[in-house]
């Protein structure tokens, strides 16, 4: 396996339920992402994305196929090939669509927690956070709880947190739904921003047509296969 | 970063109300356990006021605070006579419930034997010690009688002279101290038309009798108060009460009183054994059941509470567990807000119990010993009622963070 991956998934199959309820919700899927790509993946509704995010994100594990993390295999089908929730804090940051924060920390918080889950001391955290929340321009609601926020700016918040311990893989399940499409567009841009910078490596599940242009690769997804976007493929 | 202290501040007026909820019943459980040492403590101290050596009581009879005991008025000079004996009083004792001033009083009437016996002993808070022997009336506070004030028993009117403090029988009652002749006579207070009667009947059953056609006289002698007839008993009292002189040993006193055919002999520790396990173990059981049942419905009701608390948490231990808490941080957090809510209930029960049992009807007395016994329960319980919440976070997957 290719040290140069962030992520590779290998032919990744997901059945939910069994008998008459049975749904393939992802087949095959196969995906290589290399460090400091930006990937987008496109769909119809149902077509099975998230399915493929929460099995990269290894919290929902597949019935067959491996997941394949900076050269490391995790997920062999269902088996965890390591401390998943350890790996998580440690390696990946999530953003998803709404209700990302956690409604009993302030927006600081909620960024200072990912990286005090990950051995940080209070102040070092801290500091940390207010630095994100500032990047993201946010510095200002800190210590404003999520129901006090924008959709906007939790999103922003959340941005901050997935960013906190500067993860290998940035998982996105259309993330700029809540916001408008400058504000959305912005977010990608940071996406892409990280990506270049860190070395990770980001998958981002998007409706958003107008900002597919920040993408380095566009896969679509139909009925659980993926496969390389007929779209625009953006010029590089 | 305190998970369980920031949920709880941002749920605030809910954790409260739950908390002073939990901390009202751990009060009750608390204040049973109260009422318990209080009944206990309110039979112990009455024999230890008492202070005798040995109780001689009507035969077979666990003592009159116990039950009925009869023993003859003579009886007192009886065990004067045994050597070895200091003083030997007479003991009059019997629960009474009157009306004073339009409410229901229950008094136990307790009969000091005067001379000997004023009452000094007493643990008087107010007032003075009995100057005369008759009409005067030593009650204590619970009785809720004022120094001076005037109360009718029977058909004399006594009049409060001193107050005491904690002075409760073991049915809980108010204790009022008067002469022992003032006691029998409120203890056998018949109304003038049964006296009537009664002497009546006596001439009755007189002229059944041949002799008293030969000798009027003794008719007449049949009329007479009560008192006033050689033949006839006078009242009896309860018990004779025993000091045994220094330098004899109270069971050799005991054993010579105890071979007399009509009395039953108990020591001082053998009275409030029998007390305890007599009259006051019933309500030592059911304070004792009541307070397990408590116990289980407030470990119950933490439980519900701690449950639902991380029913509305799902999402976000869902979340925690999507950026990598480990399972140890979401347990810990459950555990905490149990044992919070544990720790604060009980300070809170503590803090009302202070205020509150006071008030009680009964004594409620706090010792250290069952304070803590409780705040190991709760801690107990806390842990054991977080137990179903950690359940169900640890079951929770972090994937339904993003449903
Ligand atoms: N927990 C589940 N149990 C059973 N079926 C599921 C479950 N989760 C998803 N599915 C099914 O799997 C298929 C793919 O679902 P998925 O959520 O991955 O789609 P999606 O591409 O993310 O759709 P959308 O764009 O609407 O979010 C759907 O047919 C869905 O009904
Ligand atoms: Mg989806």
């Amino acid at each position: 396996m290719n040290n140069d991956f962030a992520i590779e998934t290998v032919k990744l199959t997901k059945v939910y339920g069994s008998g008459n309820t049975e749904v393939v919700a992802m087949r095959e899927a196969s995906m290589r992402v290399r460090r400091g790509e930006v990937v987008a993946l496109l769909g119809p509704s149902g077509s099975g994305k998230s399915t493929f995010l929460t099995a990269v994100g290894l919290i929902n594990p597949p019935t067959s196929g491996q997941v394949v993390i900076g050269g490391r295999l995790v997920l062999d089908g269902p088996h965890a090939r390591t401390n998943l929730s350890k790996f998580r804090r440690q390696h990946m940051g999530f953003i998803f669509q709404k209700s990302n924060l956690i409604p009993f920390l302030n927006a600081c918080e909620n960024v200072q927690i990912a990286l005090q889950l990950n051995g940080r001391t209070r102040s070092v955290a801290r500091r940390r956070a207010m630095e994100l929340l500032d990047y993201l321009g946010v510095a200002d609601r800190a210590r404003n709880y999520p129901s006090m926020l924008s959709g906007g700016q939790q999103q922003r918040v959340a941005v901050a947190r997935a960013l906190a311990n500067q993860p290998s893989v940035i998982l996105a399940d259309e993330p700029t739904a809540a916001l408008d499409s400058h504000r959305g567009r912005q977010v990608m841009e940071l996406f892409a921003k990280v990506a270049h910078e860190n070395g990770a490596g980001v998958i981002v599940v998007t409706h958003d047509q107008r900002a597919l242009d920040v993408f380095d690769t566009i896969y679509e997804m139909e009925d659980g296969v993926i496969r390389p976007s007929q779209a625009a493929v953006p010029a590089e | 970063m305190n998970l369980a202290a920031k949920d709880i501040r941002h749920n605030l007026g809910r954790f409260a109300l739950t908390t002073i909820g939990v901390g009202m019943l751990l009060m009750i459980v608390m204040g049973m356990g109260g009422i318990y040492r209080g009944i206990i403590e309110d039979a112990t101290l009455l024999i230890d006021r008492i202070g005798a050596d040995l109780w001689v009581v009507q035969r077979d009879t666990r003592g009159p605070l116990a039950e009925v005991s009869r023993v003859p008025s003579n009886l007192v000079y009886r065990v004067a006579a045994v050597p070895g004996v200091a003083t030997s009083r007479e003991f009059v004792y019997h629960t009474i419930q009157r009306e004073h001033e339009g409410q229901p009083i229950r008094i136990s009437m307790l009969g000091l034997s005067w001379p000997t016996d004023k009452g000094e002993w007493l643990p008087l808070v107010a007032g003075r010690a009995l100057r005369q022997n008759h009409f005067e009336l030593i009650a204590d506070r619970s009785l809720k009688l004022q120094l001076g004030e005037r109360i009718k028993l029977g058909k004399e009117t006594y009049t409060v002279v001193g107050l005491t403090a904690n002075m409760i029988s073991s049915g809980g009652d108010g204790i009022a101290c008067v002469t022992t002749s003032d006691a029998v006579a409120i203890q056998f207070d018949v109304a003038g038309e049964a006296v009537r009667l009664e002497r009546e009947a006596r001439r009755a059953r007189g002229e059944r009798y041949d002799i008293t056609s030969q000798q009027p006289a003794l008719l007449e002698q049949s009329q007479k108060p009560s008192a006033e007839l050689p033949p006839i008993a006078p009242a009896q009292m309860s018990a004779v009460l025993v000091a045994v002189a220094p330098g004899h040993d109270a069971e050799q006193v005991a054993a010579t009183i105890a071979a007399w055919g009509d009395v039953t002999v108990h020591s001082r520790d053998d009275q409030c054994a029998l007390l305890l396990e007599g009259s006051v173990d019933k309500a030592r059981r059911q304070i004792g059941l009541f307070r397990v049942l408590l116990t289980v419905i407030a470990a119950i009701i933490m439980a519900l509470i701690l449950y639902t608390l991380t029913l509305d948490k799902l999402h976000s231990i869902a979340l925690l567990k999507l950026i990598g808490a480990p399972n140890t941080v979401i347990a810990g957090m459950i555990l905490q807000q149990a044992l919070m809510l544990g720790v604060l209930g009980y300070g809170i029960a503590y803090a009302l119990g202070q205020r509150l049992f006071p008030q009680f009807p009964r004594r409620v007395i706090l010792t250290q010993d069952d304070l803590l016994q409780l705040a190991v329960i709760v801690l107990v319980i806390s842990v054991l009622s977080s137990l179903l919440g950690i359940w169900k976070a640890l079951r929770v997957s972090p994937n339904e963070a993003i449903a």
